[in-house]
């Protein structure tokens, strides 16, 4: 890889709980190349998630460097960040995060509001990604009115409408069934096989064989980096599940 | 983002929450309304006055005859008549800032013409009074100098004598009689109402001062030929003051009275009460709209609070906005634009509670309203403005949430 997606240069954070400082990272140095599909793993308070949140530019750094697509993110003001996210990230959360009481098609053009596309190319842009999600006929849906599966697939065609470089998952598989989640692993990994670069965050031994590479996080700092040379096939695994009825 | 897209969010926002949106409204209804009900009252009361000084006329004086003392009682003003017609008269010629001076003299007594008859007070005046109390005839013609010397039996009569003695016909060219003596009804007096002190002017029969001295009244009044009051229109554009303080001097001159005396006549300025009249009640409406401005406050108060909790509630939502894109600035116009809506939206409803509540204070109270478009603008833009002012806190409160704090937010 000549030049890396994703560079972090001794990347700490501190913060203080109940007046106790917390050393989130000590110390992150780790490179992520465009196109790789990587999951960080980690037990709770590993700083997994902090660092996804560094990575997502949701949090800045206490001291370090964060390089994303060559560009000093850790030097950036909020604005810029905010820009950073909106054109360059796309984000996938545990509980979807999808706006209550709003359609499937609205809330897959929300990214789009904040970067002034005009609303005709906004609905055709949503409509597209929505299609290519399997949900071209639950555009009109409110959440409420989906599934599990289904609102994480309308959460995964918001995180791909403004053609983002980086696609950060937060256990995305954490409130659905098995089958679900093979679902959704293997929607991840048909993105991931197009070109587009994961990064997930879980705790799930079987979720990380989905993807390329493996990083264990623990007390703040890598202890593990491994590439997994034959990853799960999501897919197949899809076929193979027993018939479950959705949750 | 454009401010279409906020409102419509901003519109669905407060959907969500109906009954909550429609009381925090409320406030802002009701604030809006008192505020346009309260100016509408105010303006009515100040139209009325306005209107009763130009029914008076302008620059209008009034002498009464004032108080006198017999046997070391003073009297009241009026007590005795001290003021003549020759009083009249001299301050017509001699004081140059006089238009016009009408002595008038003041009898009562039933009259009857057609079939009906009708108590009231009928006035001997000059040919000047018309002029002097801006009263103008609408039908027939009113008597001049040369009916005044043969004491002719004529008179001009009011509104509302027309209408007791003869209905809806004409009265110009029927027979009156006021204590069996005939006159011919010449001219009927425009209408004008009541005073301010709720008398009707219109309950009048006006004739030449001679004809009432010389033929109803008798020759007991002859003899000074004195007279109830003396009317007086000033010049336009006269120092009033000055213009009193020469008819004072010149009466006291006449009246012969020494320096030390007390003046027997009384000068009394009608716009000078009416004024005080007017000013009491613009206070008045100024201090209803200070009161309805309150409860306006109060109501932004309650926006205030409800997009406090809002934001509170919305935490989560505001972290998603911001993790996929939506900068402190978004954030801030979104909250704020939710709080103007909801004071505008209050403040449309409250013009149409103002509006509706003026006309039924009109119709059912019988007050006067005098609805005023700058007054509707003002309380929907005051409307505005609050929603801005109590609403750019909770807004700022919201932007500056960081972004993955409020999205772990529980």
């Amino acid at each position: 890889m000549a030049e890396p997606l994703i560079v972090t240069r001794d990347l700490t954070k501190n913060y203080h709980l109940e007046g106790f400082p917390v050393h989130a990272l000590r110390g992150i140095s780790a490179e992520i190349g465009a196109g790789e599909f990587v999951a960080i793993m980690g037990p709770s308070g590993s700083g997994k998630s902090t660092f996804m949140n560094l990575l997502g530019c949701l949090d800045s750094p206490s001291s370090g460097e964060y390089l994303l697509a060559g560009e000093r993110v850790s030097a950036l003001s909020g604005n810029a960040l905010a820009a950073i996210r909106n054109r360059r990230i796309g984000f996938v959360f545990q509980n979807f995060n999808l706006l209550p009481r709003t359609s499937a098609l609205e809330n897959v053009e929300l990214p789009l509001l904040y970067c002034g596309i005009p609303p005709a190319e906004r609905h055709r842009r949503a409509v597209a990604r929505l299609e290519a999600v399997g949900l071209g006929d639950r555009m009109h849906h409110h959440p409420s009115q989906l599934s599990g599966g289904q609102q994480q697939r309308v959460a995964i065609a918001r995180a791909l409408v403004n053609d983002p470089v980086l696609i950060l998952a937060d256990e995305p598989t954490g409130a659905l069934d098995t089958r679900t989640s093979c679902e959704i692993m293997a929607l991840l990994q048909q993105l991931n096989r197009n070109g587009m670069t994961v990064v997930l965050v879980t705790h799930e031994r079987e979720i990380a064989g989905f993807a390329n590479r493996n990083i264990s996080f623990r007390d703040g700092r890598v202890v593990e980096d491994l590439r997994v040379e034959r990853p799960s096939d999501a897919a197949a695994m899809v076929e193979e599940a027993p018939e479950e009825a959705e949750a | 983002m454009n401010l279409l897209a906020s409102m419509r969010i901003a519109l669905r926002a407060l959907r969500v929450n109906k009954l909550r949106s429609s009381l925090t409204m409320l406030g802002i209804i009701i604030g809006v309304g008192a505020v346009i009900t309260m100016i509408a009252v105010g303006a009515g009361a100040q139209a009325r006055v306005e209107e009763q000084i130009r029914s008076l006329g302008s620059n209008l004086i009034i002498i009464l005859s004032g108080s006198v003392s017999s046997s070391g009682a003073r009297l009241g003003y009026g007590s005795q008549r001290t003021i003549t017609e020759d009083d009249a008269y001299a301050i017509h010629r001699e004081v140059p800032a006089v238009q016009a001076a009408a002595p008038a003299l003041r009898g009562s007594g039933q009259v009857s013409g057609g079939s009906n008859n009708w108590s009231t007070a009928f006035w001997g005046v000059s040919p000047e009074y018309f002029e002097a109390r801006q009263w103008n005839i609408v039908a027939g013609r009113g008597f001049g100098q040369s009916e005044m010397q043969g004491s002719a039996k004529v008179a001009v009569i009011g509104e509302t004598v027309a209408k007791a003695l003869y209905g809806d016909s004409d009265p110009v060219g029927q027979i009156i009689r006021i204590n069996k003596v005939p006159l011919t009804v010449i001219g009927l007096l425009e209408r004008k109402g009541q005073t301010f002190g709720g008398r009707d002017q219109d309950d009048a029969v006006l004739m030449p001062i001679t004809t009432a001295r010389n033929r109803i009244l008798g020759a007991a009044q002859s003899k000074r030929r004195t007279v109830n009051n003396i009317s007086v229109k000033l010049r336009d554009d006269i120092n009033v003051a000055e213009a009193e303080a020469d008819i004072r001097a010149l009466l006291r001159q006449r009246h012969r009275l020494q320096a030390g005396q007390t003046d027997d006549f009384f000068l009394r300025n009608l716009s000078e009460v009416l004024s005080a009249r007017e000013e009491s009640s613009r206070i008045m409406a100024l201090l209803l709209a200070a009161v309805a401005s309150v409860s306006l406050l109060v109501g932004g108060i309650g926006i205030m609070n409800i997009m406090l909790v809002s934001v509170t509630e919305r935490t989560r939502e505001i972290g998603l906005r911001m993790a996929v894109g939506a900068r402190a600035r978004d954030i801030l116009t979104q909250f704020l634009v939710e709080a103007i809506t909801l004071a505008l939206i209050g403040g449309l409803l409250g013009v149409l509670l103002g509006v509706i509540g003026s006309y039924a204070i009109g119709e059912f109270a019988g007050w006067r309203v005098a609805l005023r478009a700058e007054s509707i603008a003002l309380a929907v833009g005051f409307a505005g403005i609050i929603g801005v002012f109590f609403g750019f806190y909770p807004a700022r409160k919201a932007s500056r949430l960081l972004p993955i704090e409020a999205l772990r937010y529980e």
